[in-house]
């Protein structure tokens, strides 16, 4: 990114970060940590595609960012996005939820990917829920599932919002341990590593874990740089994302 | 101050207006560019969307098509057979049925059946942000959830009229022969037949066509075109609903114009 400034979802003329200057290599495990309503939503949206700067460039995986044509959506289907709470469509069930970007892009009925969708379910535990409508499994579980339609095209960079927000120990350790396994190349991403960027509302659960780290606060973003960087930082400015 | 309202009414009928045109020439296009993307999703929605919009709503229809041929005959048998004008009933029962009431009627009761529907569950996914759950996937909202609307419910239209027309027709003759009305049901056919040309096959093609893809338009546009909030949705859906008619209404009168011109 460039001198990028980027907007917000709500009102696309008000700035919520500005000035940015980023550089995300193959096989980062970025998070980005800032206060509640503070903007982190929606630069992660941005920095998705979803929607444009409001000055400044950015690319991702070496295209020219965001990408709306249909011409380039193959490009754009490089780039995964897990929302808070998975958004998930609610009158599918699980397994139509994780089925749909596959059916949809690869032109397949739901018995010919349920081959491909029943295994993403066992490698990410939603075995035994995948017929249960999105309203009656946890709040755990839905975010797995916006984690699993993510997966399913086999994106190279994937985007995750706050995929820690209210979730109980054994939820945080799971995903903690995936997001780990995923950024190292696991089965659900193809055995590559995957670039991820993560939000958080502090660094404290991601030390140790994550490698890189940003702050976003006040429309500034910051960039603390690697787990060392992070730990000199805790002396000083950071402790209170620590 | 009045002229103050009123030129902040005109000037928001003139964003909806402008808003509606747009929303309509996207769906267009996704509709001739996409028609054959994605089919193994799409069609599947379509099918579910012409069930809704139209098989799903035949029982009302039947029994709508009873209730139109009585009043229809029902008034109008007795006034013709007192000025010896009963050999105009056939001329009748088209002129109000195939071209003004049997379109007319369907589309409002596919409105208020389907349309309302479409608002509220369209607003409801665009609150939920399942909008932007699809564009983060790369699905195009408009071709996902706008185009079978769009398709479906202009073919259900079309359907439901043709089935509520000639419902009408036979249960209009029904109730003329409860009134012993001298007309025999070769003579009643063939009067229907004379009156009928083939302008009104292909304006009442037309004209179903309109109103389904008016109805689409504008119902989805108010639940998807701007973000909304769930409170918001019920107040989208009463706008959505008086601006269907309001259109319906003016296409209405210009297939009258098209009529009296050929």
């Amino acid at each position: 990114m460039r001198e990028v400034a980027a907007p917000s979802l709500h009102d696309l003329t008000a700035c919520v970060a500005k000035g940015v200057n980023w550089s995300v290599m193959r096989g980062d495990f970025w998070v980005v940590a800032g206060p509640q309503r503070g903007g982190k939503t929606d630069f992660l949206m941005m920095a998705a595609g979803l929607s444009a700067p409001l000055a400044g460039e950015y690319e991702a995986l070496n295209e020219p960012m965001p990408v709306f044509e249909d011409a380039r959506l193959k490009e754009r289907l490089r780039i995964g996005l897990v929302f808070e709470g998975g958004k998930l469509f609610q009158h599918m069930n699980v397994a139509e939820n994780v089925a749909l970007p596959l059916c949809f892009h690869e032109d397949l009925s739901f018995v010919a990917a349920w081959p491909r969708v029943a295994q993403m379910l066992n490698w990410l535990g939603l075995g035994e829920v995948a017929e249960n409508l999105p309203t009656s499994i946890s709040r755990d579980l839905q975010a797995r599932t916006g984690l699993a339609r993510a997966l399913m095209l086999q994106p190279e960079l994937l985007f995750l919002d706050n995929p820690l927000s209210r979730l109980d120990t054994r939820g945080l350790a799971w995903w903690r341990d995936f997001l780990v396994a995923l950024n190292r190349g696991h089965e659900a991403s193809g055995a590559r590593p995957l670039t991820l960027i993560v939000t958080a509302e502090d660094f404290r659960f991601w030390r140790g874990n994550a490698r890189q780290f940003a702050l976003l606060q006040s429309q500034r973003f910051t960039v603390i740089g690697d787990a060392a960087a992070l730990e000199r930082a805790a002396g000083s400015t950071m402790r209170e994302w620590l | 101050m009045l002229a103050q309202r009123i030129g902040r009414a005109l000037f928001s009928w003139l964003r909806t207006i402008q808003g509606l045109g747009a929303f309509s020439l996207i769906s267009l296009g996704v509709l001739v560019r996409k028609h054959d993307t994605a089919g193994q999703v799409v069609r599947p929605l379509l099918r579910r969307e012409i069930a809704r919009a139209g098989s799903h709503l035949l029982p009302m229809f039947l029994f709508m098509a009873a209730a139109l041929g009585l009043v229809v005959i029902g008034q109008s048998v007795s006034w013709l057979t007192r000025v010896g004008a009963i050999n105009y009933l056939g001329s009748i029962m088209v002129i109000v049925v195939v071209r003004e009431l049997g379109p007319m009627l369907a589309a409002l009761l596919v409105l208020a059946r389907v349309g309302t529907a479409n608002v509220v569950e369209l607003g409801t996914s665009r609150a939920l942000g399942e909008v932007e759950a699809l564009e983060a996937l790369g699905i195009d909202p408009v071709h996902y959830l706008v185009v079978p609307r769009v398709v479906g419910m202009a073919l259900g239209i079309f359907s439901l009229t043709v089935y509520l027309i000639i419902g009408a027709l036979v249960s209009g003759y029904g109730w003329a022969f409860l009134q012993d009305v001298p007309l025999l049901p070769g003579d009643y056919f063939r009067q229907l037949a004379g009156a009928l040309t083939w302008l009104d096959f292909a304006l009442l093609a037309l004209k179903t066509g309109a109103f389904g893809f008016i109805i689409a338009i504008v119902t989805c546009y108010h639940g998807l075109a701007q973000p909304l909030r769930l409170a918001e949705v019920p107040r989208a859906t009463v706008r959505a609903v008086a601006q269907s008619v309001v259109a319906c209404v003016l296409v209405d009168i210009t297939f009258i114009l098209i009529y009296l011109i050929l």
